[in-house]
């Protein structure tokens, strides 16, 4: 068994973790399971390429940076993306989510986010076909590094930008004032309230936070592999299995959940075949509820 | 005008059948407030195992084993109803959530299994000469699909009765009580996890079949009759409906199909063949509309006259987050 895994299974993995991050905040601060968050990625990635184009269309062509596959207008683009995804999320939340919320009635709002899903969905393929696209059609050679491991510059690239992401949104969720609020809603959404907590403010940010994780996970995948509008759906499961995995609530929880699927779904490709990767989460998923409902890094509920 | 009763049986044979598992899932949710986002998957465990049990021999794939086709859908009803009770016990004492997640992920590992264990399911290309019943009728198309449509509609009916009966018997008001005051049930010395697995595999039965009676209606089955556009149409026909109401199951489900075949064919009429993929994929997002609207406007479902069970949701959650801890 070659170790080239190793590096597959980490690029997986921070696809995974990114978009688990988005999941495990949704339900640990808004209290459900959002169906829809892979469709925030779909739609990120199709609004990034999109800028892209638009970017192309304006300037040409632009050489792109040193070894990379991708120039300055992916990178601006990408801010205009997560941007997008954001302002998509809030009016999501706006018109469907914090209405049926009021409902107080925890399953409707997954079944509101299950419409949605399959709404955001199939407006995708509505307006740009389900024909797969790239960002670049570009071949990168791929460098040895030893240990019979090879690896793109665009990967590496990717994996420093998941490192420096999740980095950040762990020390804005542990040393910021937002931060703190957001963990007390978590923990306790009624005294939360009481002590003075801009819950409305608690809300947008979990939001903007988890779509922009969602299209810059979105984006990763459309660089690395290719763009299709249920590329987002594929993802749901193994974002929902790192994140009860990692512990609900737990954001390095998701990032090490969405790691350990990303390297057993490498590993499996492997070793069983690449029919049967998406069992792998499920596996996981089934393992975790049994063994450990409240996951590696969880808290019991309150 | 034969042409359209002939029309009129196929399309209401369809929608019977889709209330079929209707039924099932208002068993489910609309009793017993189990979140199933998976039931395709259940669907495809009733037809694959029908298709396998009746089929002739194939020497490509395991079986067929060319048994009666009442056996194939007393088969298809064990298997599902197995499947459903293992995801029951495996979730049911976690939050609603996690049942959710899990079905979501059963649906999408028997679509793994339906598509890549070729020597059990016959692979992307499904499984073919499934016996239909009154199959020797195959030549006049009108006495075909009526008497078809005459099967489908008295195992809907039995399915009916069997469910409003079960309803209104001791059990279900078990899962009624579990639903509204889970606390005064238990202390009662009803075991809440029980009672929702046995609702739970029963209405895994109930999809079963109807997934094994659809098999031996069309006679072919293939992966992507299982997609999770079938659980999504399931649930809106459920919601029109209005959930808890079984009457409503089955009329949610026929005005839905009314719905979707005719904006299906209006499609085909209005739009040219290249475009035809993405008029249908607007489809989908007018029904996916439809249902948040409903679920913000009228959450109890157009037929639905029940009253607001938020109070009653609000408390079940309070106390199954307690019992969890």
């Amino acid at each position: 068994m070659s170790l080239q895994f190793v590096v597959d299974g980490l690029l997986t993995g921070s696809m995974i973790g990114l978009g688990a991050i988005g999941v495990t905040l949704t339900y640990s601060i808004l209290r459900f399971s959002n169906f829809a968050h892979g469709d925030f990625m779909a739609w990120g990635t199709y609004a990034t390429l999109a800028v892209v184009g638009a970017i192309a269309a304006m300037f040409g062509k632009v050489a792109p940076i040193g070894p990379l596959s991708f120039g300055w207008p992916l990178i601006a683009a990408l801010v205009v993306g997560v941007a997008f995804t954001a302002l998509l999320a809030l009016l999501l939340d706006k018109v469907l989510f914090s209405r049926l919320r009021r409902q107080e009635q925890a399953i409707i709002v997954v079944m509101g986010s299950f419409g949605a899903s399959m709404a955001l969905r199939s407006l995708l393929e509505f307006i740009f076909t389900s024909r797969p696209t790239y960002f670049s059609r570009a071949i990168q050679i791929a460098m040895p590094v030893g240990f019979g491991i090879r690896i793109t510059p665009d990967q590496i690239a990717l994996l420093l930008l998941t490192a420096v992401l999740v980095l950040g949104v762990h020390l804005l969720t542990t040393r910021t004032q937002t931060g703190r609020a957001m963990q007390a809603m978590s923990q306790n959404p009624a005294l939360a309230r009481i002590v003075g907590i801009d819950v409305a403010s608690v809300v947008r940010v979990t939001w903007v936070i988890g779509a922009a994780l969602a299209c810059v996970a979105g984006v990763m995948i459309g660089v690395l592999v290719q763009i299709r509008p249920l590329m987002g759906f594929d993802m749901l499961l193994p974002m929902f299995a790192a994140a009860i995995l990692g512990g609900i609530g737990s954001i390095p929880g998701a990032v090490l959940g969405g790691l350990i699927i990303g390297l057993a779904e490498a590993g499996a490709v492997q070793l069983i075949g690449a029919e049967w990767r998406a069992a792998v989460s499920f596996i996981i998923l089934m393992a975790v509820l049994i063994v450990r409902p409240i996951g590696l890094f969880g808290v019991r509920e309150r | 005008m034969i042409d359209l009763v002939g029309y009129g049986a196929f399309f209401l044979t369809t929608a019977l059948i889709f209330s079929l598992v209707t039924l099932g899932l208002n068993l489910q949710w609309g009793l017993t407030g189990l979140f199933n986002v998976g039931l395709a998957g259940f669907v495809a465990i009733g037809a694959y195992t029908s298709a396998l049990l009746t089929t002739p021999d194939d020497p490509a794939r395991l079986g067929g084993f060319g048994l009666p086709i009442l056996i194939g859908w007393l088969g298809a009803m064990f298997v599902g109803g197995v499947a459903a009770a293992l995801t029951g016990i495996a979730t049911l004492r976690l939050r609603s959530d996690y049942l959710a997640i899990t079905t979501f992920g059963v649906a999408v590992v028997v679509q793994l299994v339906a598509l890549n264990a070729q020597k059990l399911t016959g692979g992307p290309f499904g499984i073919g000469f499934i016996p239909r019943p009154f199959g020797d009728l195959a030549e006049t198309p009108l006495l075909f699909n009526l008497s078809n449509l005459a099967i489908v509609s008295a195992v809907t009916l039995a399915a009916y009765l069997a469910l409003e009966h079960l309803t209104r018997s001791p059990w279900g008001r078990v899962l009624k009580a579990l639903r509204e005051d889970e606390r005064a049930a238990i202390s009662l010395g009803k075991s809440a996890r029980f009672y929702r697995v046995q609702a739970f595999a029963v209405g895994g039965a109930i999809m079963a079949l109807a997934g094994a009676l659809q098999a031996h209606f069309i006679g072919f089955i293939a992966p992507d009759n299982y997609l999770s556009i079938l659980t999504f149409q399931v649930w809106v026909m459920l919601i029109v409906g209005g959930s808890g109401s079984n009457a409503g199951a089955v009329a949610g489900s026929v005005l839905v199909w009314a719905i979707w075949a005719g904006s299906g064919a209006l499609t085909s009429v209005l739009f040219a063949p290249e475009q035809q993929a993405r008029a249908a994929s607007l489809q989908i997002v007018a029904i996916g509309v439809m249902l948040c609207v409903i679920l913000l406007v009228r959450p109890n479902g157009i037929f639905g006259e029940r009253p607001r069970r938020a109070r009653f949701g609000k408390r079940t959650k309070a106390t199954a987050s307690e019992s969890g801890s």
